[in-house]
């Protein structure tokens, strides 16, 4: 790829990037969220059109040519791949069915015995196992990753791209996934591993390229640079790595949950007899594969979902299955997993999205009345205070970009309940705070978190990544299948303990 | 050189304003061509209908006003029903139901103007205590029409398209029983319609068939935008429509809101149904049900759901209505030509989305 420049109004996702991918290597692509990682390769796999450059494509033959990429389809029939952050399988449908959907075969009937043995065979390959005629809903969310890979190779595509694979899985699936990367790349193909965790791309990548708003930066070899070097290379200037947890003793208990079951949408049980408290000045980190009742967990304790059984108390009131509102004025603040579903009115400008919580109060309204004058100043506030940027705050929200969109949810979060909350005490769960945020945004996000534990409230930390929870939790709950697996101690946490309750395995009492 | 489809990451304003415009433009080429193709001169037929619609030169010279205030008697009941639609359509509650309202609010109104004086025995026979009494009945006929799909919607997820669709043919037919048969005149000499109303049931006029209703009209429209814009309520009602999920979150009450939402719809709906048989028939008879309330949609629509767009939208339509009775008179055409215009004006704009959200590039 060679020049490619893409504008969005009012921003340049990529600038004149150059880049390129070799057969036989596995190539990390590092950079901030925004960096135009994503807009990159969805370049390359026809989403997008690219307002200036070229892509040079070599085929099996070793011609290189100049390909013109105009949709999804025609990047597959070139050969290239890729594998989204949100998988594109039909659950209800079997392995080997969603390995053909959207091919155009032209035979009338579908040869299943033949569809299988190819899947078994490429599976046999490149030592991805996965059962063909297995439906999708029964795989849990590793082996539908591997689906998503194999439909690429049944695709025989050439080139795979990965977005974040890793954000879904557990520490050993991590391993197992960064293996099959490498026996891919052994087997000729070329792989373009997506991602801003320094780790993984230091232990399977080849060549790392890193880009930053927009621009390349650097394509360096994996083997001469390491962790510190990409990070300098990635925010442009020098991130330190260190504990970030909180050191004083916490208090009184803020959040109590005894003993709640839950179930999810479908009616099936999400919950089962949890039971932990949250103190203030604590960060209680819940660790765990995602789906296994985090999310659940998060909506029972803001009261965004009905508790079949237990109780709730938020700093002594007993709030069990009392609405959002009650939760709200008791002092919980929430920072929702799904900030574009949940947390923000995408169309509603930013000072609307601002006074969502605390439209109720008299800073900014009266009576029944809402006090204009008064939400302008409010919003302002905001974004100085929370150095949220946004050309000014009646700007659409979704115009924002993923770091400042979770900057105006916590200044809400955290302002509505200075202003509504009990005292300073209050509770703020916090559900992947930190999600697709750059390593800029994500340390502006946890330093305010830890500023609020400071205060002395109680945080419940909901995520995925291990590494945030492990850095700065004051203790940590380990989910598996809706039950908490043991709570440790965030000062004597041992990540492979903790990675063994993730996958369900029984750890003796620590 | 190829056109192709781009998403636009930001609608700017001037589309906004530009793509109704553009699209009433259209369609008035395009009825100009339907004229043409029937054999009638689109500009004449153009020029007979504005006439019809805002009178001419001379009329006004000798100090006729006649059509323009038979348009505005027809904006009255457009406007308060798009209001009625517009409210809701913001919540995206889909209140397709507002021709039944209208006319339950017709009939409670006559009620209470046949018979109060039966019920509550000596009360005075003032404008000033039957008219807020009609007002309120048609209302709160109007309001408990809305309201039964709404809490089928908000408690059972029952669809309310359906609902208040099928809700407005039960209304309709009452309506038609009750003036036609239960509470037909006895000294109607055979015609269908109930006892001509007392003068204390009488909005009084402005000039010509013009009445006080306008003033009504315009303080709701008022009172809209100021619920809409200006209130805690009115900004729950915005967070709901953009972001249900959104807005459970922020712990609004969903279902209190729907409720309480369709109540205002349905009321403002109920209220044009009592403005229309007190300014206007006097009596409950035939005329109710001419479908102002489905009207109301495509004004609401056109007007991108703000209640000045509505006022405005609403005295154009009611000028292509008045404007189409008269070419069917002087010209011998089909009053239909105003209809076909109304239609192909909302699709016009429906098209016009279109544009909100992609633009066109040309790319080599």
């Amino acid at each position: 790829m060679r020049g490619i420049t893409k504008r969005f109004p009012g921003v340049i996702a990529a600038d004149q990037v150059n880049f390129s991918v070799r057969k036989g290597e596995v190539h990390g692509l590092l950079g901030e969220n925004g960096a135009g990682k994503t807009t990159l390769m969805s370049i390359l796999c026809g989403l997008y059109m690219p307002d200036a450059g070229e892509i040079f494509l070599g085929s099996r033959e070793g011609t290189v040519e100049k390909v013109h990429i105009g949709s999804p389809r025609k990047a597959i029939e070139l050969g290239i791949g890729m594998v989204h952050q949100h998988f594109r399988l039909v659950q209800s449908h079997t392995v080997a069915e969603n390995c053909i959907l959207g091919l155009s075969d032209k035979k009338m009937m579908i040869d299943r015995k033949e569809i299988s043995d190819r899947i078994t065979g490429i599976g046999g390959r490149y030592r991805i196992h996965i059962e063909p005629n297995s439906y999708v809903w029964q795989l849990s969310i590793g082996e539908q990753q591997r689906v998503e890979i194999l439909k690429m190779l049944y695709r025989n595509a050439d080139i795979l791209i990965l977005d974040e694979p890793t954000a879904v899985l557990t520490p050993l699936e991590s391993q197992e996934l960064g293996r099959t990367l490498r026996t891919m790349a052994k087997e000729g193909k070329a792989v373009v591993f997506i991602s801003h965790k320094l780790d993984e791309v230091m232990a399977f990548t080849d060549r790392v390229s890193v880009l930053r708003n927009g621009k390349n930066v650097k394509t360096v070899e994996t083997k001469n640079t390491d962790k510190e070097r990409l990070a300098n290379l990635m925010v442009g200037r020098n991130v330190v790595f260190a504990s970030e947890r909180p050191v004083f003793k916490p208090r009184n208990k803020l959040l109590e949950v005894t003993g709640v079951t839950a179930q999810n949408d479908k009616g099936v049980t999400a919950l089962v007899d949890v039971t932990f408290s949250v103190k203030s000045g604590e960060i209680l980190g819940v660790a765990g594969v995602s789906g296994n009742g985090q999310q659940e967990l998060a909506e029972v304790v803001t009261g965004l979902r009905k508790s079949t059984d237990g109780t709730v108390k938020v700093g002594g009131v007993d709030l069990t299955n009392k609405t959002a509102d009650k939760f709200i004025s008791n002092g919980v603040g929430h920072i929702p997993g799904d900030r574009i579903g949940v947390g923000l009115a995408g169309n509603l400008p930013v000072s609307d999205n601002l006074i969502m919580k605390a439209f109720r109060s008299d800073v900014v309204s009266k009576g029944i009345f809402l006090r204009h004058d008064a939400i302008r100043d409010y919003s302002n506030k905001l974004i100085e205070d929370f150095d949220v940027d946004t050309p000014d705050r009646n700007t659409p929200v979704r115009n924002l970009s993923g770091g400042n969109q979770q900057k105006a949810i916590l200044a809400r979060e955290i302002m509505a309940r200075a202003e509504q909350g009990p005292g300073d005490n209050g509770l703020l769960v916090a559900v992947q705070p930190t999600r697709g945020l750059d390593v800029g945004a994500t340390e502006a996000v946890r330093k305010l978190l830890l500023a609020q534990c400071m205060q002395g409230n109680a945080i419940l930390l909901i995520s995925d990544d291990l590494d945030e929870i492990l850095s700065v939790s004051t203790n940590i709950a380990v989910m598996f299948s809706g039950k908490i697996m043991g709570i440790v101690d965030g000062d004597y946490a041992d990540i492979s303990e903790i990675g063994i309750m993730m996958a369900g395995g029984n750890v003796n009492e620590i | 050189m190829k056109i192709v489809i781009e998403s636009r990451i930001e609608t700017p304003r001037i589309i906004g304003v530009l793509v109704p415009v553009v699209s009433v433009g259209l369609a008035l080429v395009f009825g100009g061509i339907l004229m043409a193709v029937v054999g009638a001169d689109p500009i004449e037929t153009y020029s007979a209908m504005a006439e019809g619609a805002f009178g001419s030169p001379e009329q006004w010279k000798a100090g006729q006003y006649y059509s323009i205030t038979e348009t505005l008697v027809k904006a009255i009941p457009l406007m308060l029903t798009g209001l009625a639609v517009g409210v809701a359509f913001r919540m995206l509650f889909w209140n397709i139901g507002a021709e039944g309202q209208l006319v339950l609010g017709g009939v409670s109104a006559s009620a209470i103007a046949l018979w109060l004086a039966d019920l509550v025995p000596g009360v005075p026979e003032s404008a000033w205590v039957y008219l807020p009494v009609m007002a309120i009945a048609g209302i709160i006929a109007g309001g408990i029409w809305a309201v039964v799909p709404a809490i089928l919607k908000a408690y059972l997820k029952v669809n309310e398209i359906i609902t208040t669709l099928m809700l407005n043919y039960v209304a309709i037919l009452w309506y038609q029983y009750l003036f036609n048969v239960a509470w037909k005149d006895p000294d109607g000499y055979g015609f269908p319609g109930s006892a001509k109303f007392g003068e204390c049931c009488k909005i009084a006029r402005i000039s010509g068939r013009l009445h006080w209703g306008l003033g009504i009209a315009f303080v709701s429209a008022i009172a809209m935008w100021i619920v809409l814009d200006k209130t805690k309520w009115g900004y729950q009602i915005r967070l709901i429509g953009e972001n249900t999920s959104a807005a459970r979150y922020a712990g609004i009450n969903i279902g209190k809101n729907i409720v309480g939402v369709m109540l205002l719809s349905g009321g403002l709906a109920g209220l044009a149904g009592m403005v229309e048989v007190a300014g206007i028939s006097h009596s409950l008879q035939e005329g109710l049900n001419v479908g102002y309330g489905f009207t109301a949609i495509i004004i609401s629509w056109l007007a991108r759901l703000n209640p000045w767009g509505i006022v405005l939208v609403a005295n154009m339509f009611a000028a292509i209505l008045v404007g189409g009775d008269q070419i069917q008179m002087t010209m011998g055409l089909p009053g239909s030509v105003a209809h076909v215009l109304q239609g192909t004006m909302l699709f016009c704009v429906l098209g016009g989305e279109f544009f909100q959200r992609y633009r066109l590039a040309v790319k080599r």
